[in-house]
C-alpha cells in the first residue's frame, strides 16, 4: 500500500492506494498543529511508502523524515492519473491557484502561480460568501440562481470585501453579488490558464472545484469543456501517493 | 567561525554620522544571525571568503570608519543608485564612490511614511534608510548622484534631495547617436559636479588612473564568475552574490586584489575537484533586477532546495562588471568618449529596443552551463516585468526551463517562493 499525504492550508488530505485502486481517502481540517493531525492520520503506516506534498509537506520531512514533492508535481500526477489525456491543470486551493502546462507524455513544461496575493483563490471566496451571510454550498447555488451580476472591480480580498459592503448597502441582493463575486473569479482564473497555455484537455483540481457554478463559469469564459474530478480536493494527494509507488 | 562570527558595533562612530543610534543597536545582531544562517552554515566554503565574511563584519564599522577618515582627509563620498553612473570619474577625482541600493526590508516602513507603499522596494529601502539615518553609508555620504532609469527613482530624488544634497543624471532610454551625444553631455556634467565637490580637476592622467583602477576591479569579478561557472561548481551562488555586492561599497584596489587570491584559490579546487555541491546539482541562472545588501532571499530559497546559482545577470552582476572600457584613448575627450561607449552597452530594461540583453541572457546561460533561468523582478519594476514576456518567449523558443516571480523583501513570501523553485527544479529534474 501506498500513501499519499497533502498538508494544504485549510484542509489534510489522504489517499491510500493498491494496486492502482484506491483503498481509501480521508480530509480533515488542518487545525492549529497540522502535523500531528497528519502523523495521525498517518497512524503506523510504513513511512518508507508515504510521500507528503502541499503547504505543510516540509514540516513533515522535519518530523516523520518523509519524502516530499510539491502540489505542482503532486496535482500534474493525480490530474493525469484520472485523465490521462490531461495537458492542462488548474488547481486553485485555499490558499493558492495555480495552472500547470503538461507535455504530451505528462511532463511538467511549465506553470505559474499567484504571486503574492489571495485573488482568485479558496480563501477569497470563503471570505466573500462570509461577508454576504452564505455558507459555501449556498453562496455557489444562491450564484447559480441569480440573475443579475453587477462588476466587482477589485480581487484584492480587502478591497473587494469593501466593494461587497458598499452593494450590500446599495441594495444590490446578495445572490447578485454572489454572482458577480463568482464571474470575478472565473474571469481571474480564465485569464490565468490562457496566458500560460492553450487550455486543452483541462482539469480542475483543488476544493474549489467542488463549486459548480465556477466550473459552468470557467467552460464559458475558456469555451471549452472543463474536466472535474469526483472528489477534486484530493488529487494532490492522489498524486503524492502515486509517487509514492515510484522506484 | 561561524562561533566567533560577530556584526560590529561603534556607538561613537555612529553618533558622529547622526544616526539614530538607538535604533540601530539592533541591527548588528540581526546581521549576525542572519549571515551565521544563510552564509557560515554552508559547507566547504573556499578559506578566502574570510576576507568577504570581515567585511560584513566590519559592514557599520571598519568600512565606515575608512571611509570617514578618507573624508576627513580631504577626499569627498559621493553615493550612487545605479551602474549607470560613473565611478571611474569619481575615482580620477580623488572621491569615493559608494553603491546606495536598499535591500531591507527593516527601512520600508520608514519610506512609507513619505512615499506611496506601491513603488519598487529597492527605491523605498534606501530612502527610508535616509529618512530613519539607520545606514551609515548614507550618513557618510557628501552628496548622491540619481539618475532617470526608473520612475520611482527619479520621483524619489525629488524627495531626497530634502536629506541630502541629490544631483541626478539623465540617462536616455534609447540608444540612437543623439542619445548618445546626450549621455557624453551628461557624463561631463557628473565629472564637472565631481570635481566641484572634490576640489580637483580630473586630468587626463587621472581619468587614466581612475579607468585602470575600475576596470581591474570589474575583471577580477569577470575571473571569478568565469572559475564559478565551472561544473562541479567551486563557490556557492550565495558567496559570489556576496562579493557582487560588497563590490559596491569596498576599497576597489584592496577588493581586486582579494577576489584575485579568492580566484587562485578557486582554480586550486577546480584542480584539486574540490566543489561545493556535485556535478549533478541542479544549476539555476537568475537574470533580473538587482539584490541590493543584505537581500539574500532567492538565492538563499534556490540553495537550500538543493540547487547552486551559477550566474546573476543583474545590475548586482554581470551587468556590473561584464564590459571594460577600452584604454587606449590619447586624450581626455577620447577618454569620455570611450567611457561613455562602454556604458551605452549596459542593457538595462529602461532602454527600448533593448534586445541585445535577450542574447547576452543566452550567452551568460551558455557559458555558466545553467539548466534553467529564474527571472527575478523586484515589485513595481514595470520595465523588468514586461520585458520577462519577451524573455520568456525567447526561452520557451530555445526549450529553456523558465520561471518568472515577482517579490519584494519581506517575508511573507517565502513559503510560496519556496514551491515554485521545488516545482521548477522537479521541472528541469523531469
Amino acid at each position: 500500500m501506498q500513501v499519499g499525504i497533502d498538508l494544504g492550508s485549510r484542509t489534510i488530505k489522504t489517499v491510500a492506494l493498491k494496486g492502482g485502486a484506491m483503498l481509501q481517502r480521508r480530509v480533515v481540517e488542518s487545525g492549529f498543529e497540522p502535523h500531528r493531525q497528519a502523523l495521525e492520520l498517518l497512524g503506523d503506516h510504513p513511512r518508507a511508502r508515504v510521500v507528503a506534498t502541499g503547504y505543510g509537506r516540509h514540516l513533515m520531512q522535519q518530523h516523520a523524515d518523509l519524502d516530499i514533492i510539491t502540489e505542482i508535481k503532486a496535482h500534474a500526477l493525480g490530474a493525469r492519473h484520472l485523465f490521462p489525456h490531461c495537458r492542462t491543470v488548474l488547481d486553485v486551493g485555499g490558499q493558492d491557484s495555480k495552472v500547470i502546462q503538461l507535455s504530451e507524455n505528462g511532463r511538467i513544461v511549465n506553470f505559474q502561480m499567484n504571486d503574492k496575493c489571495a485573488a482568485g483563490t479558496g480563501r477569497f471566496l470563503e471570505m466573500m460568501a462570509v461577508s454576504l451571510g452564505y455558507d459555501l454550498k449556498e453562496f455557489g447555488l444562491a450564484a447559480a440562481r441569480a440573475q443579475a451580476g453587477t462588476a466587482i472591480n477589485s480581487m484584492c480580498a480587502v478591497f473587494a470585501e469593501s466593494e461587497v459592503v458598499s452593494l450590500k448597502n446599495r441594495g444590490v441582493p446578495p445572490g447578485d453579488i454572489a454572482r458577480s463575486v463568482h464571474l470575478a473569479v472565473a474571469s481571474r482564473l480564465a485569464a490565468m490558464v490562457q496566458k500560460t497555455c492553450d487550455c486543452q484537455h483541462l482539469v480542475f483540481t483543488g476544493g474549489v472545484a467542488n463549486n459548480k457554478t465556477l466550473v459552468a463559469m470557467l467552460e464559458r469564459a475558456l469555451g471549452v469543456p472543463v474536466l472535474v474530478p469526483e472528489d477534486p480536493s484530493i488529487t494532490g494527494a492522489l498524486g503524492a501517493a502515486l509517487h509514492a509507488g515510484t522506484p | 567561525m561561524s562561533d566567533e562570527f560577530e556584526v560590529k558595533s561603534d556607538r561613537v562612530l555612529w553618533e558622529q554620522l547622526g544616526m539614530d543610534v538607538e535604533r540601530f543597536s539592533g541591527m548588528p545582531a540581526m546581521l549576525t544571525n542572519a549571515y551565521k544562517n544563510i552564509f557560515l552554515s554552508q559547507h566547504n566554503r573556499p578559506n578566502n571568503m574570510a576576507y568577504f565574511d570581515d567585511m560584513v563584519a566590519n559592514i557599520h564599522t571598519g568600512r565606515i570608519r575608512e571611509i570617514y577618515d578618507a573624508k576627513q582627509g580631504g577626499r569627498p563620498v559621493i553615493g550612487t543608485f545605479c551602474v549607470y553612473v560613473p565611478e571611474e570619474l569619481v575615482v580620477a577625482a580623488g572621491g569615493i564612490c559608494i553603491g546606495l541600493c536598499g535591500g531591507a526590508q527593516g527601512s520600508i516602513a520608514d519610506a512609507e511614511k513619505i512615499l506611496p507603499r506601491n513603488i519598487c522596494p529597492m527605491v523605498k529601502s534606501a530612502f527610508g534608510f535616509k529618512v530613519g539615518r539607520i545606514c551609515p553609508y548614507f550618513q557618510v555620504v557628501d552628496l548622491v548622484y540619481g539618475e532617470t532609469t526608473c520612475d520611482a527613482k527619479k520621483k524619489t530624488w525629488e524627495l531626497l534631495d530634502r536629506y541630502v544634497p541629490t544631483h541626478i543624471m539623465e540617462i536616455p532610454q534609447m540608444k540612437r547617436e543623439r542619445d548618445k551625444r546626450l549621455w557624453l553631455d551628461e557624463v561631463k556634467d557628473f565629472k564637472a559636479a565631481v570635481e566641484r565637490i572634490t576640489d580637483t580637476v580630473a586630468d587626463f592622467d587621472a581619468v587614466a588612473a581612475g579607468i585602470k583602477t575600475i576596470n581591474a576591479k570589474r575583471f577580477a569579478l569577470q575571473r571569478l564568475n568565469s572559475l564559478r561557472h565551472h561544473n562541479p561548481s567551486p563557490i556557492s551562488g550565495k558567496d559570489m552574490l556576496l562579493i557582487e555586492q560588497i563590490a559596491f561599497y569596498d576599497e576597489p584596489v584592496r577588493f581586486a586584489k582579494q577576489v584575485h587570491e579568492l580566484c587562485d584559490e578557486l582554480e586550486q579546487r577546480i584542480g584539486r575537484g574540490v566543489a561545493v555541491a556535485p556535478t549533478a546539482t541542479p544549476r539555476i541562472m537568475v537574470s533580473g533586477t538587482p539584490m541590493a545588501l543584505p537581500n539574500w532571499k532567492l538565492h538563499h530559497i534556490i540553495e537550500s532546495a538543493g540547487a547552486i546559482v551559477v550566474n546573476e545577470e543583474s545590475c548586482i552582476g554581470t551587468r556590473y562588471y561584464k564590459d571594460l572600457i577600452d584604454e587606449g584613448a590619447t586624450d581626455l575627450e577620447g577618454q569620455l568618449d570611450r567611457l561613455t561607449q562602454r556604458y551605452m552597452k549596459i542593457d538595462c530594461s529602461c532602454f527600448t529596443p533593448n534586445d541585445d540583453r535577450i542574447a547576452q541572457v543566452f550567452t551568460e546561460y551558455e557559458a555558466s552551463g545553467a539548466e534553467g533561468i529564474i527571472d527575478y523582478c523586484l515589485q513595481f519594476c514595470h520595465t523588468y516585468n514586461i520585458e520577462a514576456v519577451k524573455l520568456r518567449e525567447a526561452c520557451e523558443a530555445r526549450g529553456i526551463p523558465f520561471m518568472a516571480i515577482e517579490t519584494d523583501y519581506s517575508p511573507d513570501d517565502v513559503g510560496q517562493l519556496q514551491t515554485r523553485v521545488e516545482a521548477f527544479l522537479e521541472q528541469i529534474k523531469g
